[in-house]
């Protein structure tokens, strides 16, 4: 039980992101309304970036921004001071591809909108079938 | 100039993309000249840095003068120098073959249609020259958002179709940036050839397995190997047919692309195919997706939906020949990127050619085809005989390659599947030809004779090339395979 505990609290960030990513993944395949379906995607896109800055982080540390300029060389900069900027710059980047697969997806439901007149698969299905009958 | 092959491939297209938006809202006439020039200045480049690559060695380009592990890396070898020739060939292609039937469907959208091709050709490119796993995310967004909307123009079901494209491949997205977060977790570095040198020493450890599956499980969403390939009929059926014959040839073998260069490359053969257990499952997975493809394409009832299951079928092949893990196995699955790609386009634009005539695909429609359409029709039968495997078709050679390499393995059950899916594709095809040659069309004319009613020529033309490059790409298997493929295979594969 102690070992259960101990890795649920020393991993926190992972479980986060997990369940996060969990609920994304639900409300895509257990969801009937589109929007509904496009709103997971976007969380489950989100649980990944969670996930990416969490790992850039290091206890103590502080923004990595070397303070005493190009030419103060007296100090010796340690890297186990500063927090690792990668992570945040790779998900500058997904956030940038998140907002754009969101507008597509959006941009889609509106023409579906427009041609059903509803958002509900279910009832979509329904015209569908009738279509073809 | 010529140093800068690498980096002129993606930005050429690149903006020419934003000229061409730009062009549609002042001259419309203007967009397919731009979109023709980015095309053939990525079409030279590649073919420039195959030769490159074939005289000099592998090609590193530092992008913005980094160096890697820290700068992004373009890294062309043997592999992707195969690969890119090909895409750039097919879009070039098919730029001439679908000229008039999208001035027929999108009038007043050429603007952004041809900014979508080129950005879409440019997302491919730029996934198959990139030595950075990160860097090919990005690349593979910028493809698959293009795609969704390519595909999403089409009118009635193509929208819907085009949705659920959209959660699947955004899935299979995430899926690959988790996974090279997992690698990035363990060795600290996106640079492939960077990550391929650490990786051995930790190869024992959880989180490069978990890095492995993840990456994998999202390729396969993305390249649609049965059971994930829910999204592909749908959304090639409802599409409109000039932006699918760019979209089915080009976006699964890329995908199969990035598997084999992630499998071999980033991570070596002999963690890849460290367990015979994984790569055998692997294989039959394959096996399984053949066979249960072409059973669902034998009960589709309109041309384009049946070569979308076929498609599937083809996935199987490559996915099955690069776990077989030995010399034919690879090799087949290389060479069947090549001559998938030609042939799915063949097939494709003749597809495309009989909806411009038709407008409508069902094998109810096609009666008299022969006649009406002889050298679409032509074309399609050559497209047929190369996926069925007939020699001297290209089409032939490719599975010859992975039938061996199924025998070498003695995985009997992928060979089985093989010939099962060609026996599958001879009945598919010739229920159209019967179709098209033996039904005569219901209307009579008054001279008895039903008129030639073919698609234009700028139509006819590329598509007979396509046809002719088919053969050609067959009788030149030889030396395709022993000066190019026989290099791409990494050290230590049997």
């Amino acid at each position: 039980m102690d070992d259960i505990l101990s890795i649920l609290i020393s991993k926190y960030n992972y479980w986060g992101y997990i369940i996060l990513m969990m609920v994304g993944l639900y409300a895509m395949i257990i969801k009937k309304n589109l929007v509904k379906k496009i709103i997971g995607m976007s969380i489950m896109q989100t649980a990944i970036i969670f996930f990416y800055v969490s790992i850039g982080v290091k206890k103590n540390a502080t923004i990595p921004i070397i303070t005493h300029g190009h030419n103060g060389a007296a100090d010796i900069v340690r890297a186990s001071d500063y927090i690792n900027p990668l992570p945040h710059v790779l998900m500058l980047t997904a956030i940038v591809v998140a907002v754009a697969t969101l507008g597509v997806a959006l941009a889609l439901a509106i023409k579906i909108y427009r041609h059903y007149d509803t958002l509900e698969e279910d009832e979509i299905h329904d015209f569908l079938k009738n279509q073809a009958e | 100039m010529s140093d800068h092959f690498p980096a002129l491939i993606i930005v050429v297209p690149l903006l020419s993309a934003f000229f061409i938006a730009a062009a549609g809202w002042i001259r419309r006439t203007l967009c397919f000249p731009i979109a023709l020039f980015a095309m053939t200045v990525s079409l030279y480049s590649a073919i420039a840095l195959l030769c490159e690559v074939v005289t000099e060695g592998r090609v590193i380009y530092h992008l913005g003068g980094w160096s890697p592990p820290w700068g992004i890396a373009y890294d062309i070898d043997y592999l992707n120098g195969i690969v890119l020739v090909v895409v750039a060939a097919v879009a070039f292609i098919n730029l001439f073959a679908t000229r008039s039937s999208v001035a027929l469907e999108f009038p007043r959208k050429l603007g952004p249609f041809y900014a979508l091709y080129v950005l879409f050709v440019t997302g491919l490119l730029g996934i198959v020259v990139t030595g950075d796993a990160f860097n090919l995310y990005v690349l593979l967004e910028i493809a698959a958002l293009t795609g969704y909307a390519l595909l999403g123009m089409g009118e009635g079901r193509a929208p819907l179709a085009s949705l659920n494209y959209i959660f699947m491949g955004t899935i299979g997205a995430s899926f690959y940036l988790l996974g090279i977060g997992y690698l990035y977790l363990a060795t600290g570095s996106l640079n492939m050839a960077d990550i391929a040198t650490l990786l051995p020493e930790i190869y024992h450890s959880k989180v490069v397995l978990l890095a492995f599956i993840i990456c994998m499980t999202g390729l396969f969403i993305k390249m649609a190997l049965f059971p994930l390939h829910f999204w592909l009929p749908d959304a090639y059926a409802y599409s409109p047919s000039a932006s699918i014959s760019l979209i089915a040839p080009l976006t699964t073998k890329v995908m199969v692309y990035v598997m084999i260069r992630i499998a071999l490359t980033v991570f070596t053969p002999r963690f890849s195919f460290a367990s015979p257990t994984v790569s055998a499952s692997f294989v039959w997975l394959a096996a399984i997706a053949i066979v249960m493809a072409s059973i669902m394409a034998l009960s589709q009832k309109s041309v384009k939906k049946m070569l979308a299951y076929i498609i599937i079928a083809e996935v199987g092949y490559m996915v099955g020949g690069l776990w077989l893990g030995n010399r034919n196995g690879i090799t087949g699955a290389i060479l069947h990127i090549i001559n998938d790609a030609a042939m799915t386009l063949c097939v494709f634009l003749a597809a495309g050619n009989i909806l411009f005539k038709l407008k409508q695909d069902s094998f109810d429609h096609l009666q008299g085809l022969f006649r009406k359409m002889p050298f679409s029709m032509a074309a399609l039968v050559i497209g047929a005989l190369s996926i069925i495997g007939v020699p001297p078709t290209c089409g032939f050679f490719s599975k010859w390659y992975l039938l061996l390499g199924g025998i070498d393995a003695g995985q009997y059950g992928f060979v089985a599947a093989l010939i099962f899916s060609s026996l599958v594709n001879v009945v598919l095809f010739f229920r159209i030809f019967e179709i098209g040659f033996f039904e005569s069309a219901q209307e009579h004319h008054p001279t008895g004779r039903a008129p030639i009613e073919e698609a234009p020529l700028e139509m006819l033309v590329p598509l007979m090339v396509v046809a002719a490059l088919l053969i050609v790409l067959g009788f030149y298997t030889g030396d395709i395979v022993n000066n190019l493929i026989r290099f791409a295979l990494p050290a230590g594969i049997a």
